[in-house]
Parts: C-alpha cells; sequence; structure tokens
C-alpha cells in the first residue's frame, strides 16, 4: 500500500531540527509568561503546547497526501482562503482596530497565515509550468501579480501590514529565483522608483506621518520607539552568557511589549546571550539551508519552487522578526517562526514543515 | 514525466534546453544563488547580535540593572466651556496627587511611615493603598492619595531627600467655576469603566482617567479630552530624572463656545430655587438654546473631588431627583399648552375658520359624562382667538371630538412632539402623542372617543418634555420651522482658531397656511395683552409678547372643584408657560415647567416675563426709558 522507499526516504534530518527549533520555542516563551508576567499569561505555555499537537497533526497531514495533489488542487485551496479572507473581513473578531480572527468555537483562525501557503503552492504551480532560462516577461508576470494582490488586498485591509508584506516578499523572492527578463527586471525596478514620490504625493497627512513613523520609530518615542530601546537594553543586557533561565528582568519588568510574540527574541537574548542568540541563529540557517537542499534534490519544478517557497517564508520571518527587535528594521508585526506563541503561526509554519518533508521524501518517485 | 526535465537526461550537454525548458542544472545555480542571501542576511544579524551584546553589552547591562529608560506621562488639558459672550464656565485646576514608585522606595514600610509623619496623612490608609497595588509591576507609579492639599505637597517637596520613590505629580482637574450652574447641561466627569475602556473611542485611555459621564462633557468627551502626551526619560537608582530624552507634547482638547447666555440661565436658576421644574429658552431663528435650567440642581464638583456615600445617598433619594435634567428627561401633561397644537389641525383640516364659534356654559355634555370648563361659570360665545385667549376648555373638547385623536396626532408630531428634539444631551425622552393604533397596542382596548376630549386640551396620554414645548412655541413664533436644538455655537482649538461651527439645522418646515397660523398667533397675543387673557397680568408694558398658559392636572379632573390650596403639595397640579418675544418677529421663545406650582398664569408666566425682560433688555434697539424699566423689573 505504502511504497517502501517513501520510509526509507523520510526526511529525518529535516524532522530533528524542526524539534529542535521548537524546543528552543518553548524554552523562550516558558520565561516570556511566566517572570513576573500576569498569572493569566501562564496559560499561553500549556496552550503552545497544544497548538504544537496541532501543528504537528497538520505537519503530518501536510507529508502524507502526495503533493502532486496539492499542484493539481492549488486553485481550489487558493480560492478557499480567499473565501476566508473575505469572511474575516465581513465576520472577524475586533482585536486593538483590527479584524484578522475568525471565531472558531473557542479557539480563532487567523486566515492570513494561511494565506502565506495557498500563496506559496499557488505561485508554484504557475511557475512550475512558465518559468524559462530567458526569465519571464511582462506578459507572463500578470497572472502571478494578480494572484499576490488579491490576498495582499484584504490583508491590508483587515489591517494586518506586517503580514500582508511577508505574503508580497515570498511572491518576490519566488518570482525572482525563477527569474525575471533582464529588460522586465529593469523596467520595474525603475517603475517603482518613479511610482514612489508620486505615491507620495498622493498620500493624505497623516498616511505619511504613519509610514515616517514605520520607517523611523523615533518618530514615535512613545510606542514603537520605546519598544525599539527595551529590546535593545533586554538584547545587550544579556551580553555572551545571558542572565540566566528567567532571570531576564526587562521581561520581569513587564517593558517588553508583546513579549510573547513579536518580542520573544529579545526575551531569548536576554536569559541565554549571545550563546543562545547565535544558537537559535544557527539552527534557523541550517533548517533554511536544508529546505533548500530539497529544493535541489527534487526531481520536478513544482517541487523545487515550492520547497523554495515555504524556505523563503521561514527566512523573511525570521530576519524580519529579529531585524526589528534588534533595531534594524521598523516595527511590524511578524512572528517568529517556532518561536512566538499564536496557533495560526505554528500551524502554518508546520505545514510548510510538513510540505518540505513531502517534497524531500518524494524525491525518487519523479526520476 | 517529462524527460527533459529530468536531472539525467539533461547531463552536461545543454540537449534538454532547445525549449528554454528550466533543468536541474539551472536551479542549481538559482539555488546557490538564494543560500548566498540568506547566508549575507544572517551574517547581518549576526553581526548586529555582536554589537548589542558584546561592544554596547556592558552599557545595555547597566541600564537594564536601573531599569532607567521609563516613559512619564504627559496630560493633555482638557477644552474649557465658555458661555456665548466668552465667558468662563468650565476650566481645569491643577491637583496634587501623591504617588509612590515601589521599586525606588524600598524599603517601602519605612518610607511610608515617613511620609506619613511629614504629611499627617494615615499611614495605614497609606498602607493599604500600597497593599491593593501589590503585583503590579514596581516602577509604574501607584497612587497614594489624589488632590492632597498644598501643605501636604510643601511637606513633601521639603522632605524629598528623605523619601525615595515618593513623587507628587500635577495632573488637572475638572473645575466647574459656578457651583451647580447649568449643572445639567455642562453635566460632570467620572473614572472611567471597564465597559468604556474596551470602546473604541477610549482606546488612549487607562483606568483611572476621568471622562465625561454627563451632558456636554459626554456629548463633547471626544472634542474635549485632547491627546496625552508623554516624555521617555532616564532616572538613576533612587528615580530621579536624570535626563529626558524624548518628548511627544500634549494635544490640548477643543474648547466650546456654548450658545448659553451666562446672564439669562442664571437668572432663570435663581427664579426656579426652592421649585422642581425647568426653564428653556431657545433663539427661534436658530434652535440656539439660550437656557436650560432644570431644578434642583447638584454641584457637579463634588462628582470630581470624591463624593462621600451620603452625598451621593442624597442625591439619589431626593425626590425631586436633582441628578435628572428635567428640561430634556421629564414628561409632563402639556395641558392647555397643548391647545395650540389642536387649534393649528382645527384651522388646516377646515373643521374651523375664524368666524366658527362656539358658546361655553361651562361645561359640555359628551356620552353619559359631563366634561368641565375650568371656568365653571363659563365663557359665553368664543371665537378661535378668545379661545386661546380664554382657554376655554369647551372650545377645544368640540374642536377636538370633531378632529377625532389621529387628526390632532398628526400635527402634534409635525410639530415636534412625540420624539426626540435633537439636542446633543444624552437620555432625551420623546414623550407621547397617542393615538387609536398606539392604545390597541399598548393596552389592547379600542380608543374611547371621550379620551379624545382629554387629549384636545393636553391632558390624558399627552406627555411632553420642556424642550419640546420650548422647540414648538419657537415654531409658532418664527413662521413655522422646526430647528434642532444646539448647546454649542462653536468649537474653538485651543489657540483659538474656530474648528466648527455650528449652523440652524431646521429639521422640519410646518407646512401651515400663512393665514392660519397668523390666527393662532393673535390668539396667544391676546393671551398676554389682552385684558382677559389668562396671562394678562404677566404683560410688558414696553415690549409685547405672545404665549400660552398650562395648568396640568396631576389627579383626576374629578378633583378640579376644590380650591387649591386645599390640596396637598403633591397633588397640586404643574404650571406651564411657553412664550416667544417680542409678539411679531420674535428673537427669545421660552418654555416654563413649575411641578405643582399650581396655575400657569400665576407660577409660570412670571417667570418667563422676567426671562424675556432681562434678554430683550439686552438684545432690543430701545428708547432708554424702556431700558430703566427692564432694569426695574
Amino acid at each position: 500500500m505504502i511504497d517502501r522507499r517513501l520510509i526509507q526516504y523520510f526526511d529525518w534530518g529535516l524532522l530533528g531540527l524542526t524539534v529542535l527549533a521548537g524546543a528552543l520555542g518553548l524554552v523562550a516563551l516558558y520565561s516570556a509568561v511566566n517572570a513576573g508576567s500576569p498569572a493569566t499569561q501562564k496559560i499561553l505555555f500549556t496552550k503552545q503546547l497544544i497548538w504544537y499537537g496541532a501543528g504537528a497533526v497538520a505537519m503530518v497531514l501536510s507529508f502524507l497526501v502526495d503533493y502532486k495533489f496539492f499542484e493539481r488542487w492549488g486553485h481550489l485551496i487558493y480560492t478557499g482562503t480567499i473565501l476566508l479572507l473575505v469572511a474575516v473581513l465581513i465576520s472577524g473578531k475586533y482585536v486593538a482596530g483590527s479584524r484578522r480572527w475568525l471565531a472558531l468555537g473557542p479557539f480563532s483562525l487567523q486566515p492570513s497565515e494561511l494565506a502565506k501557503i495557498a500563496v506559496i503552492i499557488i505561485l508554484a504551480r504557475y511557475y512550475a509550468r512558465t518559468a524559462t532560462t530567458d526569465g519571464l516577461g511582462f506578459k507572463e508576470l500578470l497572472q502571478p501579480v494578480a494572484l499576490t494582490a488579491v490576498p495582499f488586498a484584504l490583508i491590508v485591509k483587515q489591517p494586518d501590514l506586517g503580514t500582508a508584506m511577508v505574503i508580497a516578499l515570498i511572491a518576490a523572492s519566488m518570482t525572482v529565483f525563477v527569474k525575471i527578463e533582464r529588460r522586465c527586471f529593469f523596467s520595474l525596478l525603475a517603475t517603482g522608483a518613479m511610482a514612489v514620490p508620486l505615491v507620495w504625493f498622493l498620500l493624505k497627512d497623516y498616511q505619511k506621518q504613519r509610514i515616517l513613523t514605520f520607517l523611523d520609530p523615533d518618530r514615535d518615542p512613545l510606542g514603537a520607539g520605546y519598544h525599539i530601546i527595551q529590546s535593545k537594553i533586554a538584547i545587550g543586557s544579556g551580553m555572551i552568557t545571558g542572565k540566566g533561565f528567567l532571570r531576564g528582568t526587562q521581561n520581569t519588568l513587564e517593558f517588553l511589549p508583546e513579549q510573547h510574540t513579536d518580542f520573544i527574541f529579545s526575551v531569548l537574548a536576554e536569559e541565554w546571550g549571545l550563546l543562545g542568540a547565535v544558537l537559535l541563529l544557527g539552527v534557523f540557517f541550517m533548517l533554511l539551508a536544508w529546505g533548500l537542499s530539497i529544493a535541489h534534490r527534487s526531481r520536478d519544478p513544482f517541487g523545487t519552487i515550492l520547497a523554495v517557497g515555504v524556505t523563503v517564508m521561514i527566512a523573511w520571518q525570521v530576519f524580519i522578526n529579529i531585524g526589528m527587535v534588534m533595531g534594524l528594521l521598523p516595527v511590524v508585526g511578524v512572528t517568529l517562526p517556532f518561536v512566538s506563541y499564536g496557533g495560526s503561526s505554528i500551524i502554518t509554519v508546520m505545514i510548510g514543515i510538513g510540505l518540505l518533508l513531502n517534497v524531500s521524501m518524494r524525491r525518487f518517485m519523479y526520476e | 514525466m517529462d524527460p527533459h526535465r529530468s536531472h539525467l537526461a539533461s547531463g552536461k550537454s545543454g540537449r534538454g534546453n532547445f525549449l528554454n525548458t528550466p533543468d536541474s542544472e539551472w536551479f542549481s545555480q538559482r539555488l546557490y544563488g538564494t543560500m548566498l542571501v540568506m547566508a549575507v542576511a544572517f551574517t547581518v544579524l549576526v553581526v548586529r547580535l555582536l554589537h548589542l551584546q558584546l561592544i554596547e553589552g556592558q552599557e545595555y547591562r547597566r541600564l537594564s540593572e536601573i531599569n532607567s529608560i521609563r516613559l512619564q506621562s504627559i496630560d493633555a488639558p482638557r477644552g474649557l466651556m465658555m458661555d456665548r459672550n466668552g465667558r468662563l464656565l468650565v476650566d481645569n485646576r491643577p491637583a496634587f496627587d501623591l504617588k509612590i514608585v515601589l521599586k525606588d522606595a524600598r524599603p517601602v514600610k519605612d518610607t511610608i511611615a515617613k511620609l506619613a509623619r511629614y504629611t499627617g496623612l494615615d499611614r495605614q490608609e497609606l498602607l493599604d493603598k500600597v497593599a491593593l497595588a501589590r503585583g503590579r509591576s514596581g516602577i509604574k507609579p501607584i497612587l497614594l492619595k489624589s488632590d492632597i492639599g498644598r501643605d501636604a505637597m510643601a511637606a513633601v517637596e521639603v522632605h524629598n531627600w528623605d523619601l525615595p520613590g515618593i513623587v507628587v505629580q500635577v495632573s488637572p482637574k475638572r473645575h466647574y467655576l459656578k457651583k451647580g450652574f447649568a449643572a445639567h447641561v455642562l453635566g460632570y466627569m467620572g473614572e472611567i469603566n471597564a465597559s468604556e475602556l474596551r470602546k473604541e473611542r477610549f482606546r488612549d485611555l487607562r483606568p483611572g482617567d476621568y471622562v465625561g459621564k454627563f451632558g456636554l462633557e459626554k456629548t463633547y468627551e471626544t472634542i474635549l479630552r485632547g491627546k496625552r502626551g508623554g516624555r521617555q526619560v532616564e532616572v538613576n537608582a533612587s528615580g530621579q530624572v536624570v535626563r529626558v530624552l524624548k518628548t511627544v507634547p500634549a494635544r490640548p482638547g477643543h474648547n466650546l463656545v456654548l450658545t448659553i447666555d451666562y446672564d439669562l440661565q442664571a437668572l432663570a436658576e435663581s427664579l426656579m430655587e426652592g421649585k422642581a421644574g425647568a426653564v428653556v429658552a431657545l433663539d427661534p431663528r436658530n434652535g440656539q438654546v439660550l437656557a436650560m435650567a432644570s431644578s434642583p440642581a447638584f454641584d457637579q464638583n463634588i462628582f470630581i473631588s470624591g463624593m462621600s456615600r451620603r452625598q451621593w445617598k442624597e442625591l439619589v433619594a431626593n425626590p425631586d431627583h436633582p441628578l435628572e435634567n428635567k428640561a430634556i428627561q421629564a414628561e409632563y401633561p402639556p395641558a392647555s399648552t397643548f391647545k395650540i397644537v389642536t387649534a393649528i389641525a382645527g384651522l388646516e383640516e377646515g373643521v374651523i375658520d375664524e368666524t366658527s364659534t362656539v358658546n361655553c356654559p361651562g361645561h359640555y355634555r359628551y356620552g353619559n359624562r359631563t366634561y368641565r370648563c375650568w371656568r365653571h361659570a363659563g365663557h359665553g360665545e368664543m371665537d378661535v382667538i378668545q379661545a386661546l385667549a380664554q382657554s376655554c376648555d369647551v372650545f377645544f373638547y368640540q374642536l377636538g371630538q370633531q378632529l377625532g385623536v389621529d387628526r390632532i396626532a398628526e400635527y402634534a408630531r409635525r410639530l415636534g412632539l412625540g420624539k426626540v428634539s435633537g439636542i446633543e444631551l444624552d437620555h432625551e425622552s420623546r414623550g407621547l402623542i397617542p393615538t387609536e393604533a398606539w392604545k390597541l397596542r399598548r393596552f389592547g382596548q379600542p380608543w374611547q372617543k371621550g379620551e379624545t376630549l382629554s387629549v384636545a386640551i393636553g391632558q390624558g396620554f399627552d406627555l411632553v418634555t420642556p424642550l419640546q414645548m420650548a422647540v414648538l412655541i419657537a415654531a409658532v413664533g418664527n413662521g413655522g420651522r422646526i430647528y434642532r436644538p444646539v448647546l454649542v455655537d462653536m468649537i474653538k482649538s485651543a489657540e483659538g482658531t474656530v474648528v466648527e461651527r455650528s449652523r440652524g439645522q431646521i429639521v422640519a418646515n410646518l407646512d401651515v397656511s400663512r393665514k392660519n397660523l397668523e390666527l393662532v398667533r393673535k390668539g396667544l397675543w391676546a393671551v398676554v395683552n389682552h385684558p382677559r387673557g389668562t396671562a394678562h397680568a404677566s404683560r410688558l408694558d414696553w415690549v409685547e409678547f405672545a404665549g400660552k398658559t398650562g395648568t396640568a392636572q396631576v389627579v383626576g379632573r374629578a378633583d378640579n372643584g376644590r380650591a387649591g390650596r386645599e390640596l396637598a403639595d403633591q397633588y397640586k397640579p404643574h404650571a406651564w408657560f411657553v412664550a416667544y418675544a417680542p409678539a411679531d418677529d420674535p428673537v427669545m421663545a421660552v418654555a416654563v415647567m413649575v411641578e405643582h406650582g399650581e396655575h400657569g398664569s400665576s407660577a409660570a408666566a412670571p417667570i418667563a416675563r422676567q426671562l424675556i425682560a432681562a434678554r430683550l433688555a439686552r438684545e432690543m434697539p430701545l428708547p432708554p426709558k424702556a431700558y430703566r424699566e427692564a432694569g426695574n423689573d
């Protein structure tokens, strides 16, 4: 029934890296919700364990089915996700001024997270058919741009700028990966450069302010600017060996905003110092390299491009999140895969890992 | 599988590339490129990490040890309120709040003991406050006592060096300049509650903040509030600010210039002193509220400084409901003031005209019941003008009976009764204008024809608010325009530029023929200026105004026969008077309601008269003699 080779080719290395990343994440989360925080947050650690359980199921489901299935039904997955995104705009829960969550009984789902996977699948499906060594021209780019623009616009509307931006970056990276025609690439670049001042001119004053604050947190010293300062103090004060497990003072005093979601890397870097931070970065780097090697070993373009898509998704989130808490990048709501608290975030990244395992274990089938 | 795409088939020859199809080797190249980009990105992250944790690590460790970077908030001054002439009604006074930062105050017990000694405050009370805040972060200041006096503040300042972690913060507190002045209009503030905190428009607020809870303070909350600012500061080990890193200035709230006329409002309140009821004065040319007094009133300042349990009990238990704005919340039978509506309906529907007369023998038999006129001797032959002037019940019994309740209700609604006026205050009552369908729906019983007679003279089910009556009489005075009453004339920024200006908003145009309205106005003129008019005693000799009295029965009409003074106070009828002045081209409309005042002519009309005299003496170009008279009034 099951090809014996499926088990023989199972990618234990990737699974091991995933478990390692998850374990590091749970340690950091334990600190974040246990040291000095209100008691109500302690339950988040247990909830995260449950999310990991659900994520494991999602992962298994996404490697059991042959990934060709996702290629064949990619358009349906995509359409379903778009419908969820529309539903969230109509009947989603309002939390702090934005609509991101769909209530599903006691749990809530963030369709914008799933949209990342849907966009990766639909673009991999399209590029597997159209990519040439000459690169894509304008005409071939119309469809992927539209396929990205729809979920992008729906997510901006929520508004959840961080996730929308990650989706755009994933799509752009996948497109550059399959190569854009040189002429087309440069004219796109030029058009973009010319469009910026034009759009700026059209923006309203408060919108300009928001963008300026986004680019320069110091303009908002009571909000983002203050968060970044506290985050930098937390990371820097960890020095080489860190302050020790549950000894982080910044975290204890609730300085860090969203310490269990977006700013969790600061908690880890404060308690475990340079050693812990570099260990986590190393695990991430190995995971990404592994993802690219799966892409390399895949014998069909869809598998390759799919693996690249999942890998760049993780890569962008790691880079943006850690860059942000260290004050290198603007403050946006982007979670750190495996580490940040959040069900939709965990399930999404676990589905991604499942897809990588899927491509990896079926590499023999298309030889 | 397409052989051209397979790794083996493509080989090194490039044979598979005749269709430019990507092969494995081509993908490999691109994957190496991707890998390179990722490696660069991770290098950037690691370099940054090294920079923060190695090079700047010592400095950050120091900053983290004393948690030295903190935020301090800067309160935004709340907008002021002024009367129409710029006279200040509401402002903010500085209050001194005593706070403690636990982290800096250790050992806390000793510090509190010293604090109690220096300031004379109760030690246990202070310790209780600290205990309440247990579990909260140690660097957020905890409020020990708000609004401490200047003496206690001075004591803290003097012993500053001996009181680590104790801070005095100046916070603005709302201040209502004249105790109880326009209390129901200005409203009051209170501490924000949990359900308000969850609302989107209170997103910037925190527990302990004050927000408008009643009156204009509530309606204009977001405009008055402004936006809180803050400071990023570095503090030393004992919590003192070493330097200010960054400041975001607070944005003050906007000021409100009200339509209220200070002198008129003050006069209305003094005239209502000791009575229960309400006065509303409008400008009939634009709907601006010149005065709105509800009596008894209350001192809003006790809501700000914190009232005692006893004070609260007194306010709530008072049978005259001082917290209620009787001008818009209380519903009364309109009594004879409603005859204006019945008269307009009769004329417009063609049931009567200026020649129609009715003979009043002092009573009216209908079915098997006798309905009395208030004047038992009877009025004799009455046309519509005389019937209004002398408030003849029999005339309107007959007219009402011919009109039917539904046609009366239609005109009542067109004159703004039975619905909210739309003034910028919460809790406005709609009043009640009955119809046949309403009674069937409400009581499951058909309308009785006799009930129409009561409705025609404003008794029975009819209920109105003083504000509705003021809007109505203003519309009769201005030729039929129903304005939405407004209390705020201008919203001004703190710098004084006008942000928004009210414009008279006409809600409805009373579609009544000029001739018929003129007849009614003649009747209302005669109420005051004809020797037999019910309010003749309240006329002014230097300006003619028009109005209508009303005496609303609180108990059944059967008791009417007894003389007023035999009745206990709570059974005495309510007194109404509605008026506009001058009669020919009004600049002021007024409605006065005195609960249990007995007669509109004796209790309410004189109040309206004084208000009209006071306002018109200032507003009208008159010869000096008239001014003097008005002043002597």
